[in-house]
């Protein structure tokens, strides 16, 4: 059973769907033993960091995701679900999980390609490269690409949890991870069969980045 | 590099497509969640569904629709037409859709904007503009005009006032649409779509006039567009969706050609 942490953070009846498509057992829940008893977790969530950080804490939740991640059970994180896995997030200035050391910036105002303003959000589909074989990751096409839309991008203190890039006027970590837990700024709910080729792949991950 | 987007638009009357299409391979016709899964297949890389009754019967009729869309493509879909309140935002992205456009309801209550990207986050909130070229004065000073119900009524808006105005109240996009090129399958208005799009940082979806690839590559080079919606060119199969993103991709323009 795969459980989807429900707190209050936007849609997330997209990620329900997409794995009912992939026919996988799954819940959206915030109860505690549904948590634990879950064989994956994913965290998914858009919005502000600021709101997201006050519920986790209010309902008690920041706790068992951190609880999640330390007794290894494999943990998805998705969008804002990414950025919170973090230290800190300039986001409202939030201080966020610490499950993954490193800190939540925003893209620079002008941020520039060929001479003009890029936009932001950093809204549509782009592509990320891969750097390393993680299972998750496995059999990913180097010409897919995927749906993002964020302000905000997780930079972590160490090159070594990088586990993708995406390039948007600067070269940013989209996907990013450490041992059980794995974490992407897109959206592989939203992002067509190399987005659910993620989800699925994730679904069948035992939580080791070495299999 | 962040692709160029391709978003088929459907209007929708009563949970029926009105733009009479017809798939080749025996499709039903007319079935609005027959033709997303098809332009999903053919590499759309979202879509727009307009309800373009909007009254409080079709709102449920659409609730419903935008349930089965949901369930047979995995790439965004925006929803508009008669969405007043926050409420109605609620039960349209709680069905599925990721995104509420926002058009005449705006204008009558800007309002609307900024409690919709509080509740549900600036990229849900599309601003839908409806603009005609009119002669600059010092109340339309940048000649383009605001209009509602189909171009009959005039706001006495600025376009580009208008524009600024919803990216600050919290809008996360803009659809932008000229009626003066609507329709006519010559060609977007490029000076409008890049005076908007250079004047807002958000990204701004280029609408009305599009009847062919050339049309498109236009309008996402010179008139600065992040997005070209499209609607008879597809409907109709005088193109599919990957003709278009291949010339695109043949002429420079990035796009999203794996899907």
């Amino acid at each position: 059973m795969i459980a989807i942490i429900d707190y209050q953070a936007g849609n997330l009846t997209s990620v329900f769907r997409a794995l009912k498509w992939l026919k996988q057992e799954c819940v959206v829940t915030k109860d505690y033993e549904t948590l634990c008893s879950a064989s994956h977790v994913i965290f998914p969530g858009v919005g502000a960091a600021g709101d997201a950080m006050f519920h986790l804490k209010r309902t008690g939740l920041d706790r068992v995701i951190i609880q999640l991640a330390r007794e290894g059970k494999p943990l998805l994180g998705i969008c804002l679900g990414t950025q919170i896995i973090f230290d800190f997030s300039e986001e409202n200035t939030t201080p966020c999980l610490g499950i993954l050391p490193g800190t939540v910036k925003r893209f620079p105002e002008d941020l520039m390609s060929s001479g003009a303003l890029l936009k932001i959000p950093h809204m549509g589909w782009n592509s990320v490269s891969f750097r390393t074989n993680h299972p998750v990751f496995r059999g990913i096409s180097d010409h897919a690409e995927f749906y993002f839309v964020h302000s905000f991008f997780p930079r972590p203190d160490s090159e070594e949890y990088v586990l993708g890039t995406t390039s948007y006027g600067i070269e940013f970590p989209s996907a990013v991870g450490a041992a059980n837990v794995v974490a992407v700024q897109f959206h592989p709910e939203k992002s067509g069969r190399p987005g659910l080729a993620i989800l699925e792949n994730f679904c069948g991950w035992r939580g080791t980045d070495a299999e | 590099m962040l692709s160029k987007r391709i978003i088929p638009c459907l209007d929708v009357r009563a949970g029926q497509l009105t733009k009479g299409i017809k798939f080749k391979d025996n499709i039903d016709i007319g079935d609005p969640v027959e033709a997303a899964r098809r332009y999903y297949e053919e590499g759309a890389d979202e879509l727009v569904f307009y309800d373009i009754t909007a009254s409080a019967d079709s709102r449920d009729i659409m609730i419903d629709l935008v349930r089965q869309v949901a369930e047979v493509i995995m790439i965004p879909f925006s929803v508009g037409g008669g969405i007043r309140t926050v409420e109605d935002m609620r039960r349209v992205i709680l069905a599925g859709a990721e995104k509420i456009s926002v058009n005449s309801e705006a204008i009558k209550n800007p309002l609307l904007i900024s409690e919709g990207a509080k509740a549900f986050g600036s990229q849900c909130i599309v601003l839908g503009m409806d603009v005609k070229k009119v002669d600059a004065s010092s109340s339309i000073p940048s000649g383009y005009e605001m209009v509602i119900h189909g171009g009959r009524i005039f706001t006495g808006i600025d376009a580009l006032a208008w524009a600024r105005r919803a990216e600050s109240l919290g809008a996360g996009e803009i659809c932008l649409n000229s009626i003066d090129a609507d329709g006519t399958r010559e060609g977007y208005e490029i000076y409008l779509t890049s005076l908007i799009s250079s004047n807002v940082r958000i990204p701004v979806i280029a609408s009305g006039g599009a009847g062919n690839p050339e049309h498109l590559c236009d309008v996402l080079t010179r008139g600065r567009a992040d997005a070209a919606l499209i609607a008879s060119m597809v409907h109709y199969h005088s193109y599919t969706i990957r003709d278009i993103k291949t010339y695109l991709d043949s002429q420079g323009v990035k796009m999203r050609m794996f899907w």
